[in-house]
């Protein structure tokens, strides 16, 4: 047990008694460190502001969406969900809770006092305030009543009120949508951009409204988001969903689904198994420099164990064994570059979080702790594996050569 | 003790066999004072190396304290050095980024002793050779015969049945050389086991018995008569 304590202090020393050379050996390995700190804080501050931008929609959120591809974009002949597909959901599943049709409005541009805006307005139901997880910062959601009535009234992002320049508390407010008049009863909670996109700019009205003032909706698409009622159901609802909408949409057997059943997770995982590559990609290049540093590392433990030949005889001659040489040689390998990785976590963790401030709106760099503790591993690794050539090349020393070496 | 039989050691040297030690019968008993004498070449530094178990024979045993090594691994003699031998060099061979106390522990570190214990026998050691207010002073911050005399202190903090000195005095004044061969005399009266090698017959004259190496063969073997102050 002793040993490795002896050796340990031994290593230091001798590190110490070079500190120039010791960080300038560390270098590559810091740099090396430093980097894949810097890269992987930056991807995983992003990756994970944009899961907890996707949290509110939990994993038994499931999204009806009608599908095309390029032929039907480049035909015209594009498929979109109808009412009938909604009311298959709401009457015709079991298992499903919540429905929630989003129809998308192009109602036009919206008006306060003058100021023109052109949001995304949004046909939705009471069931969206849950099955989206939006929420309201001032006044309420739309409502039951507001469907059945088919009132005209609005629920806006912030982006919406700020632009437009409406008060602070803007429920009561009337808003120009198109060629129709909405009060306005509630404003949504700031959500914040995606990918550059603010997710603010939006305008909720209830469905019922959206339907009737888009008429025909072929120039309108629409999503339904619905939640199931237990989880462990999800693929059966999903199933039984896929069956229902076929008979729905009248799909003859063979025939290719004109549709899709999304999990509302589904894109944060897309997007976060992109970012684990990217960060694999970038950490496997960045992991190339930490060769690099440990073959600096091997080559100059190389010079230090020629320079020290004498010292090596010497302590062979006091009692050291091949064992006790390997091992001081090793534990001084490991430890600088050790420290090369330990200043490279900290200075990346730095580099990280400049690089997050730099650039607007970006989410602040995080570094999960096992990132760390494996960039600290690995950079010790990367010192024991290079120095084992060095420190057997000390350890096979032959006594009285080494002593007589001038 | 010391018993060797019919040792010989062949040195590969390119294409040539070097003969260094053609033939050597020697029996060291406990307590001697022996000088190992001889010009350059003549295979007493081998032989030195061999007695110190820093080298094997290519033929016949060694038989140190009733053990033979001339069969021993690598592994064994560095445990046979650490227990057995303690050794003085012309050019002290000091550690020179450590301080004369760290100098002295250091063969106990192969003994996995308990760190207090090493620093009080090696502080022990060094008073015994009157170092004792140079402690923590480093090699280049000590005189030539400081640093002769840290060299004997390591040299027998492990209490070794032999001290071997290769020319310890080569480096010194003759003032400070006398220094020297004082403490060697002084532990040879408390019972130390002295084998010298040297080619200065005045520090051969300090001994009790005078071996004479040449081409590899004992050729002379005898106790000085009278022993110098």
């Amino acid at each position: 047990m002793n040993v490795f304590a002896e050796a340990f202090s031994a290593a230091l020393a001798s590190l110490n008694a070079h500190r120039l050379r010791s960080f300038l050996t560390t270098l590559g390995i810091l740099i090396g460190t430093m980097a894949v700190i810097a890269v992987v804080s930056v991807l995983q501050g992003f990756s994970d502001s944009i899961s907890n931008q996707f949290s509110d929609l939990g994993s038994n959120t499931l999204t009806l969406a009608a599908k095309n591809d390029q032929d039907n974009f480049r035909t015209g002949q594009i498929n979109r969900l109808t009412f009938e597909d909604v009311d298959a959901l709401r009457y015709k599943i079991s298992g499903i809770e919540r429905v929630a049709p989003i129809l998308r409005a192009p109602l036009g541009a919206t008006l306060y006092k003058g100021r023109a805006v052109a949001p995304q307005i949004q046909g939705a139901t009471e069931e969206a305030q849950d099955v989206l997880g939006v929420d309201t910062s001032i006044g309420r959601f739309l409502t039951a009543s507001d469907e059945k009535n088919s009132r005209r009234v609005a629920v806006i992002g912030t982006d919406v009120n700020d632009q437009l320049r409406m008060p602070r508390d803007p429920v009561g407010e009337f808003l120009l949508i198109g060629r129709e008049w909405f009060r306005v009863v509630g404003l949504l909670e700031k959500r914040g951009e995606i990918f550059g996109f603010s997710q603010d700019n939006r305008i909720f009205i209830p469905f019922s409204v959206a339907r009737s003032l888009t008429g025909t909706f072929e120039r309108s698409s629409m999503e339904v988001s619905f939640t199931v009622t237990n989880l462990t159901e999800v693929n059966q609802v999903r199933e039984r969903t896929e069956r229902t909408i076929r008979a729905t949409r009248k799909l003859l057997p063979g025939k290719a689904n004109d549709f899709e059943i999304k999990a509302a997770d589904s894109f944060v995982r897309q997007f976060n198994s992109i970012t684990a590559t990217a960060t694999a990609v970038l950490a496997g290049i960045v992991g190339i420099s930490l060769l690099v540093g440990g073959i600096g590392i091997m080559n100059i433990m190389l010079v230090s164990v020629t320079e020290r030949t004498r010292e090596i005889g010497i302590l062979k001659a006091l009692g050291a064994t091949r064992r006790d040489i390997l091992i001081q040689f090793l534990l001084e390998a490991a430890l600088l570059s050790l420290l090369g990785g330990l200043i490279g976590i900290v200075l990346g963790l730095l580099a990280g979080m400049g690089i997050a401030s730099l650039i607007p709106n970006f989410p602040p760099a995080h570094v999960p702790i096992w990132v760390m503790i494996a960039a600290a591993g690995f950079s010790a690794m990367v010192g024991v594996v290079f120095g084992i050539a060095p420190a057997s090349k000390a350890a096979a020393l032959d006594p009285i050569e080494a002593l007589r070496y001038e | 003790m010391i018993e060797l039989k019919g040792i010989v050691k062949r040195y590969v040297l390119g294409d040539e066999t070097v003969l260094a030690l053609a033939g050597i019968d020697l029996f060291v008993a406990r307590n001697e004072y022996v000088a190992l004498i001889g010009p350059s070449g003549s295979g007493k530094s081998t032989l030195m190396n061999l007695i110190g178990c820093l080298d094997s024979p290519s033929e016949g045993q060694y038989i140190l304290n009733g053990r033979d090594t001339s069969a021993l691994s690598e592994q064994e003699l560095a445990v046979v050095r650490n227990r057995e031998i303690g050794f003085v060099f012309q050019s002290f061979h000091l550690l020179p980024r450590q301080s004369a106390l760290q100098n002295v522990m250091q063969p106990l570190v192969y003994r996995r002793m308990s760190p207090s214990e090493r620093r009080d026998r090696a502080a022990q050691a060094l008073r015994n050779v009157g170092l004792s207010d140079r402690l923590d002073h480093r090699p280049n911050q000590l005189s030539g015969g400081q640093r002769q005399r840290v060299a004997v202190a390591r040299a027998l903090v492990g209490e070794p049945s032999i001290l071997l000195a290769d020319e310890p005095t080569g480096n010194l004044d003759s003032r400070t050389s006398s220094e020297i061969m004082g403490l060697f005399d002084a532990l040879h009266a408390l019972g130390q086991t002295v084998v010298l090698v040297t080619h200065e017959p005045d520090i051969a004259a300090h001994c009790q018995r005078t071996i004479r190496v040449f081409d590899g063969l004992i050729v002379e073997d005898h106790p000085n008569p009278a022993r110098a102050a």
